[in-house]
């Protein structure tokens, strides 16, 4: 099955494991991610003033080449796209004097027409395969990895483009449930990781990683799972200084959910791409036997 | 055709005559045709202004008049008693309403306002020359009443009109009559527990020899009108002959099977075979098919073979009884939001995060724990009990925007309850506003303050979470402006009152009018608070709007008084102002049934002609509105009537002056 | 500390300037806290974000704006989702940085923060949502 992919910028660069192992774990599942043939810049975050267009045409003009490639679906991975992508197409769906706007200033570009539906890739392997079918293409059962899921804010807020329910969301914990996990009950996973707050105001992520992967130590975790770049950064390669800062922090390995789908399905290890994890997983997946 | 017509103006002060001009009024409504007498007044409604009225009827001789004042809904009435003693038909007085409609809304516009008044009087007077006499209909009434719903509400009116000494049927769908009432373990703010002044009253109930049980019945079918209601009830498979049943409790004693129990709010386990509490009226048990092993599995019978009496009977049926009725209190009650809804306070996913009546239950002495509080995941005491009010109340974002009324008063109560149970305890409320207004109540409020040593914190909690085997929760206290986190044993959750499942069945068989959220609407909210919009239907209690036990039953004797005054009658009087049929127009379409909100207006079964049941028509006008042929009209506002009034209305005023005109 | 209620604060027209790009009505809010209760940067900031509101509601539009708060806001939506009164508290928050950044005043450096993140490998995500939050 083929469908069109957005990646966006950090997939293509520091977050390349989060790419290969999506795409991996895709073709074992039966799905051919196909990158759109042109994009650009997600926007990265979504325009929250009720007078500004200009930041909207970033997600749209994106929205446009899923349309020119002859699609009404696009999926991504990145926390972040997914946000702006389907909050700017929920907007241009609701608000036809602004989309107008927005078309009459790309008067280059063919007219956004806004049924293109923007999908997280765990929603499109629930709603189109369905985690059954995922269960019986599993090779290697996650048989005794505990695992903490994260969502942090941008899957699941606000309402108009949550995966789940945003306080008792499953849909990830189900996934991994199906590939043999077993899940942790871990109350801060729609907390925020403080984001970009990284650069320039390190200290408050510090504080975060340091809080939210202790509880999920406390709370019996092996691994924490996640499907942000920015969340990923924060959680797993600061730890190295949240370790500086708090002498008593005990580290754990952070992954994209994508990683750990690629090797439940029988995967390559290389297409996992855990060089790019700073928490190195493999000890722990090689002591649960996961992994040789 | 009435010829000679008088038009009072009244000046209502200045509410009237501080924005229309009530001379230039007066001179452009005499001139209009058959109008004999025209004349203005401060205060019409006064006793001179009355008198006034009568005294020109007389003198003029007038055949009709029209009073430009209010709000029909206020003094139609009153004009309409004077023409009654002066021989006239009341239905030849008719109000022109320039108040509400013309000079309050335009208070900024005089000049506007004194037009539309002339509008609104001259079509008024166009619609009276049409009028024509009419005259009440009689019909007899059934004196018994129907109260629907034995919880306090209900206990109290059928106890009220049966004292006065009408026969009453009191219906329940559970087995026993007390309702929510029966699982609170102590009143605010007197602390009296219900099993002391609840249970004399539901032992009234159960020896009155005006008043007939029906629990574990419910309604099936109510038709007919004020007076003449035939209602099918619903008496449910008990599986238990009660006549034979001598309520001994050795089957519940014996019965193997162990369904979580409602009247527990599911934090023990029950019996499939079971009465709702120990004090229950009547004490005859019922078997819950669901949880029968017998009825499930086909095995055990272990009641049968214990019952001393031979009452269990496992082929008992449903029976529908059908009984006639001429009132009707609805008195259905409550019930608490479901928390599972609450995600953020994890909700539905940790056992010991409780609602305010699970946490009834737990302080209640036939409780699980007999009035010993303990954590329902564990059965540890709680060292801690953090309560959260507004739990889904005055959230309009994503629950009920109403306030639920009684949970200031029952948190600071079961606050106070868990103190004197756990006396280390440490017991923290969060609140938004404290509302304790109810004799006694803000003195309840500060004694939980001050001398139990609850510790109320001003703010809402956003999270609840587990860590171990504690809850930890994360508040504000928006009085130091600081985040908190406590944490604690149990959360009680104050969660949202809504329309119990018995009232939202109901209306959708009655037809009864209800607000949003499904609570039953009052006739007026000031004037008529016990009064169904519907005539014979009467509201007490929570079936209505949230509100406590006192409000209760003092809204429940107020709709048996209402009741006891139309048993009064010998005969009902109706409404004449309603439809009618010319049934050589109708041509048998039905539209008329499908719009009629009170099944006034039915097909004829035989000719298929519309008729009207006159005492039931409420003379809304829809059916006439609707009717395609033309058949149905309403009396006195007939077709040539409203198309008169509507000339009027889009005539051309420009040539009246007014004070106002520059 | 007494501070005086002035007429001319209280909704004056920066404040429903404030409003409007937002989108929110400040006075919906009703001072439940349940958005500080909840806020994951509440620890940072020197006014919670029901203090923001309160002080915009009684005019004191300075003390927002001058705030540490509406700089340590990463925008995760959990005070909006959560509001009993539905108040866009993310969107509020946004507005008011508005009033700063349009005029100008960057909160950080184009160079600097590149030069940080040359350090080490910063997800591209956050080097352009720092600037698209924190520049004009």
């Amino acid at each position: 099955m083929e469908v069109s992919y957005f990646p966006g910028c950090t997939l293509k660069q520091t977050a390349r494991n989060f790419e290969i192992s999506a795409i991996s774990s895709c073709k074992l599942l039966g799905l051919d991610l196909t990158e759109l043939s042109r994009w650009n810049c997600c926007g990265t975050v979504y325009s929250l003033s009720t007078d500004d267009s200009m930041h909207h045409l970033a997600p749209i003009r994106n929205l446009i080449r899923v349309q020119e490639d002859g699609f009404k679906e696009v999926v991504t991975l990145c926390s972040m796209c997914y946000n702006t992508l389907k909050q700017a197409n929920e907007l241009m769906k609701k608000e036809p004097d602004r989309l107008k706007k927005m078309n009459d200033f790309m008067y280059r570009e063919e007219d956004y027409i806004p049924d293109v539906e923007v999908y997280h890739l765990v929603t499109y392997i629930k709603e189109r395969l369905g985690y059954e079918k995922v269960r019986e293409l599993v090779k290697q059962p996650l048989t005794g990895l505990k695992v903490a899921v994260y969502y942090g804010c941008l899957l699941l807020r606000p309402d108009s483009i949550k995966l789940d329910d945003r306080e008792n969301p499953m849909i990830m914990e189900d996934l991994l449930t199906a590939l043999g996990a077993e899940i942790i009950d871990y109350p801060f996973s729609n907390e925020c990781c403080g984001s970009y707050h990284t650069l320039g105001q390190k200290e408050i992520v510090l504080n975060r990683t340091n809080k939210l992967i202790t509880e999920a130590r406390r709370d019996g975790a092996d691994v924490l799972v996640l499907s942000c770049p920015e969340c990923d950064f924060n959680l797993d390669h600061r730890q190295k200084d949240t370790l500086e800062k708090y002498p008593n922090f005990q580290t754990m390995p952070v992954l994209y959910f994508t990683q750990l789908l690629n090797i439940a399905l029988g995967g390559n290890l290389e297409d996992c791409g855990f060089e790019l994890n700073y928490i190195d997983p493999l000890p722990v997946l090689r002591e649960k036997g996961i992994i040789k | 055709m009435n010829k000679r017509i008088g038009v009072f103006i009244c000046h209502c002060g200045l509410n009237i005559a501080g924005t229309v001009d009530v001379d230039a009024l007066r001179e452009a409504v005499g001139k209009i045709r058959n109008v004999v007498y025209v004349k203005n007044y401060i205060f019409l409604c006064s006793q001179p202004g009355q008198e006034m009225v009568s005294d020109a009827v007389k003198e003029h001789k007038l055949d009709g008049f029209i009073v430009a004042n209010c709000s029909p809904t206020l003094h139609e009435k009153t004009f309409r008693t004077i023409a009654i003693k002066l021989g006239m038909n009341p239905y030849l007085v008719e109000v022109a309403n320039i108040r509400e409609q013309s000079s309050w809304p335009h208070s900024k516009q005089p000049d506007y306002a004194t037009k539309k008044a002339l509008k609104i009087i001259k079509g008024t007077i166009k619609k009276l020359e049409r009028n024509i006499e009419l005259y009440t209909q009689r019909v007899g009434l059934t004196k018994r009443a129907l109260v629907i719903g034995g919880g306090i509400a209900g206990i109290q009116a059928a106890l009220d009109i049966a004292d006065g000494g009408y026969e009453v049927l009191l219906l329940d769908r559970k087995q026993s009559i007390g309702g929510h009432m029966a699982q609170i373990s102590e009143t605010f703010p007197t602390l009296d527990c219900p099993q002391c002044i609840m249970t004399p009253k539901m032992t009234e109930v159960a020896q009155h020899p005006n008043i007939k049980l029906y629990t574990y019945s419910e309604v099936e079918e109510i038709s007919g009108f004020i007076g003449n209601f035939t209602v099918k009830l619903r008496q449910k498979a008990r599986y238990v002959d009660w006549d034979k049943c001598t309520g001994c409790g050795e089957c519940i004693a014996k019965c193997p099977s162990k369904p979580l129990s409602e009247f527990n709010r599911n934090l023990c386990k029950g019996t499939a075979i079971y009465r709702d509490f120990e004090q229950a009226v009547p004490s005859y048990p019922v078997i819950n098919k669901e949880a029968c092993l017998y009825f499930q599995k086909g095995v055990c019978r272990v009641c049968e073979k214990v019952c001393p009496a031979a009452a269990i009977n496992y082929e008992d049926k449903d029976i529908i009884k059908e009984e006639k009725i001429g009132a009707i209190i609805i008195a259905t009650g409550y019930d608490l939001m479901p928390i599972q809804a609450l995600g953020e306070y994890g909700a539905g996913k940790y056992k010991d995060v409780v609602d305010g009546m699970q946490f009834e239950r737990l302080l209640a002495s036939t409780g699980p724990y007999a009035g010993n509080v303990k954590r329902p995941s564990d059965q540890k005491v709680p060292e801690s009990v953090v309560f959260i009010q507004c739990a889904g109340s005055r959230d309009p974002e994503t629950h009920y925007p109403y306030c639920s009324k009684i949970c200031c008063m029952y948190t600071a109560k079961q606050a106070l309850l868990y103190k004197h149970n756990v006396h280390h305890g440490k017991a923290y409320i969060f609140y938004i506003d404290i509302r304790s207004n109810g004799k006694g109540y803000e003195e309840f409020v500060q004694r939980v303050q001050e001398e139990e040593g609850v510790v109320y914190i001003r703010g809402k909690v956003s999270k609840v979470f587990k860590r171990g085997d504690k809850l930890v929760v994360w508040g504000a206290d928006t009085l130091t402006g600081q985040t908190v986190e406590i944490e604690t044993d149990l959360v009680v959750l104050a969660s949202a009152m809504i329309p119990s499942t018995g009232s939202l069945n109901l209306a959708s068989k009655t037809r009864l009018a209800t607000d949003k959220f499904g609570w039953f609407s009052e006739a007026h909210p000031k004037l008529r608070p016990v009064e169904s919009v519907t005539g014979g239907y009467f509201l007490a209690g929570t079936a209505q709007a949230p509100r406590d036990i006192p409000e209760t039953v003092a809204q429940a004797s107020g709709a048996a008084s209402k009741v006891l005054a139309l048993f009064s009658n010998e005969y009902i009087e109706s409404d004449p102002v309603i439809a009618q049929v010319d049934p050589e127009i109708c041509n048998r379409c039905g539209y008329c049934e499908s719009v009629c909100a009170y099944g006034a207006v039915k097909l004829n079964p035989k000719t298929r002609i519309a008729e009207v049941n006159e005492v039931l028509c409420e003379g809304c006008g829809a059916c006439a509105a609707t009717c395609p042929s033309g058949a149905i009209s309403h009396r006195n506002n007939s077709r040539k009537q409203i198309f008169d009034m509507i000339s009027v209305a889009t005539e051309n005023y420009d040539q009246i002056t007014t004070k106002f005109d520059k | 500390m007494k501070i005086e209620i002035k007429n001319e604060e209280v909704r004056s027209e920066i404040i429903q300037r404030i409003e409007e790009i937002s989108g929110e009505n400040i006075y919906k809010c009703y001072q439940c806290g349940k958005c500080s209760a909840g806020c994951p940067s509440a620890d940072e900031m020197d006014l919670l974000p029901n203090q923001v509101i309160r002080n915009l509601q009684i005019g004191k539009v300075d003390a927002v704006l001058n705030s540490r708060s509406i700089w340590v806001c990463a925008t995760c939506y959990m005070c909006w989702i959560r509001c009993p009164r539905g108040v866009n508290l993310t969107s509020l928050f946004e507005a008011c940085r508005l009033m700063t950044l349009r005029q100008n005043l960057d909160q950080v450096g184009l160079k600097e923060a590149i030069k940080e993140s040359e350090e080490m490998d910063i997800p591209q995500i956050a080097i352009i949502s720092l600037l698209r939050k924190l520049t004009s």
